[in-house]
């Protein structure tokens, strides 16, 4: 830190609140004795972890945090819960927890001894912004044609990143469906043997049907805005993952309302699964499609063939068109990144939702039920 | 006239927020679940209301206008929804409501389906 | 006037976080968690407003949407400790398969 304290205006005593909240909301979560507390307050934090992303200046980031925070994590982990036992945890014995305390303590003094000599938020001169990441401010909009450098970056700049973390999420969606979410174990089989508890004879006062119709009004309205998530990530904050995880919110909303059976059979979990392998391999696609036109592997200059491309820029000067036949490809490429990567994030996510939701079989009763 | 426009703009979105905080205020000393779903839902949708209004105002006639109706209608949309689920489900997993200086408590156990609230923490 | 509406925003925020750290009962801290959400979601708007930054819009819908979906998740696991049944009255256990 440079030794300066930081101006006391609205931004700096929004940000002190919101850390007080997240403090307090972490340590009622350590200290919660029940798990189905934990989770209710790990959406709280997520919440309130967005808007501190925001205070930070940070609208993508924040826009992950919120939409998988509160959304598909808070549904997973219920999920999981479901497939415990869901005891109460131990108290921990004291000398676990001085140890545990100790450890904490040092690894954390560590950290903040090692923050103080960090440039300052948002440092020009501190060498993150200085080098490569000037390069990317000053260069985006004429490489790329993007308004949102962070856009740029994710998926022209630093593609390959990027299809690296798609094939990440779909080996976890792999590995969730290999272990939860494949075969007759994990589908509903036996009406008979799904004794959840309260549902058998719904009570005539449970009406649902304010809840139905909403949620009828409601997903395609989601969907709509995953997809207009989508295709704005250009412009304004969003992109292929965040608009995955809606799209995938919407499909949990469905399967939330009307049931989990009649959601496999609008989006199979065959479907799923394919679409997440689909996402990846047409990632892959892309790269091959630049090579094969003469550049390098995910370079998006070459995507359009160059023939193409010589008679796009004829018809583009012929209409009047500023940005030239380059600014295409780039979009374009840029465009099918965050479809490839939205396919296989919705894919994903719906995969693990099946897997944690379809096993009713090992749904755990509550004890003493 | 900007002038004005700008001033009521910026004092709905203060009554707004204001709204939301006695909204919470009720949502923390009412004595009953029923209660507090009462207050925190409707001080929410009727704070977003003023709020969205009072930005709406500030932002005039484009897009930015258009994006806080759509988030104002969802927020209309969702958060009574919500409120109705929850006091339903608190109503058929047994909580009954406290009137007055009593709470009415069934004889017998009515849906047979209690989830196990209570002791909290 | 602005930053007087946030400072009153998160406010209320704190005072639905209390009502979450303290419920008694289960549906105390899940009307909080909704509640805290639909403030983020106000507190959004307005920070798009405060910073001159109108992308957060796109956010704030998004989020009013997710936390709908998040809070009728959270009622179903409660209340009938299950993700996957559903919730249409009209149909019986046979005609839904098991739902």
């Amino acid at each position: 830190m440079t030794g300066i304290a930081p101006p006391l205006d609205a931004n700096t005593l929004l940000g002190f609140g919101l850390l007080t909240m997240l403090v307090a909301t972490v340590a009622a979560i350590a200290l919660s004795r029940r798990t189905m507390t934990a989770i209710l307050l790990m959406s709280v934090y997520s919440a309130a972890s967005t808007m501190w992303l925001l205070l930070m200046d940070a609208p993508d980031v924040a826009f992950t945090e919120a939409v998988v925070g509160a959304g598909v994590s808070t549904v997973v982990l219920l999920g999981a819960v479901l497939l415990t036992r869901g005891e109460r945890v131990a108290k921990a014995g004291r000398w676990r927890v001085a140890a545990a305390a100790a450890v904490t303590l040092v690894l954390g003094g560590l950290l903040v001894y090692a923050a103080i000599d960090l440039p300052a938020l948002g440092d020009p001169a501190s060498p993150a912004n200085a080098h490569v990441g000037r390069l990317y401010l000053e260069a985006a909009g004429r490489d790329t044609g993007a308004d949102n450098v962070v856009t740029a970056v994710l998926a022209s700049y630093r593609g390959f990143d990027t299809l690296g973390e798609a094939s990440v999420i779909f080996a976890a969606g792999v590995g969730v469906a290999l272990m939860l979410g494949f075969g007759t174990r994990a589908t509903q089989d036996d009406p008979r043997r799904s004794r959840v508890r309260g549902l058998d004879a719904l009570p005539e006062s449970d009406h649902h049907v304010v809840l139905r119709v909403a949620a009828k009004l409601l997903i395609p309205v989601i969907t709509l805005c995953a997809f207009y998530v989508l295709f704005h990530g250009e412009t304004g904050a969003g992109g292929g993952f965040q608009a995955g995880v809606v799209a995938a919110v919407a499909i949990i909303l469905h399967a939330l309302v009307f049931g989990l059976a009649d959601t496999m059979v609008a989006v199979r979990p065959g479907a799923a699964r394919a679409l997440a392998a689909l996402g990846v391999l047409a990632y892959c696609g892309l790269g091959v499609a630049s090579i094969v036109n003469g550049g390098m592997f995910l370079d998006h200059d070459f995507l359009l063939p160059p023939a193409f491309q010589t008679r796009l820029q004829t018809w583009l000067e012929s209409a009047g068109i500023s940005g030239g036949a380059h600014d295409w490809g780039q979009h374009l490429g840029m465009l099918a990144v965050e479809s490839a990567v939205f396919i296989t994030v919705a894919g994903t996510m719906v995969t693990v939702f099946y897997g944690f939701a379809g096993r009713l079989r090992d749904a755990v009763p509550e004890p003493g039920a | 006239m900007a002038e004005a426009i700008h001033w009521t703009g910026g004092t709905l979105a203060l009554l707004g927020a204001l709204l939301t905080v006695a909204g919470a205020a009720g949502a923390l000393r009412f004595p009953d679940v029923y209660t507090r779903i009462h207050a925190a839902s409707l001080t929410d949708t009727g704070g977003a209301t003023l709020m969205m209004l009072g930005l709406g105002l500030l932002a005039g006639l484009s897009l930015v206008t258009l994006k806080l109706a759509l988030a104002w209608l969802f927020i209309m949309l969702t958060s009574p929804t919500a409120a109705h689920a929850l006091a339903n489900a608190a109503h058929g997993s047994g909580l009954r409501p406290q009137i007055g200086l009593w709470r009415i408590v069934p004889a017998q156990a009515e849906d047979g389906d209690q989830t196990d609230d209570g002791d909290g923490a | 006037m602005l930053a007087a509406a946030a400072a009153a925003l998160m406010a209320a925020m704190a005072l639905m976080l209390i009502r979450a750290l303290l419920g008694p009962s289960p549906y105390d801290r899940m009307l909080a968690a909704n509640s805290f959400g639909t403030k983020t979601v106000l507190f959004i708007g307005l920070a798009g407003f405060l910073f001159g930054r109108p992308d957060f819009l796109d956010l704030a819908i998004a989020y009013a949407l997710i936390n709908f979906v998040a809070t009728i998740a959270l009622m179903k696991v409660v209340r009938y400790r299950s993700l996957q049944a559903s919730l249409s009255v009209h149909r019986g256990p046979g005609e839904a398969g098991g739902g």
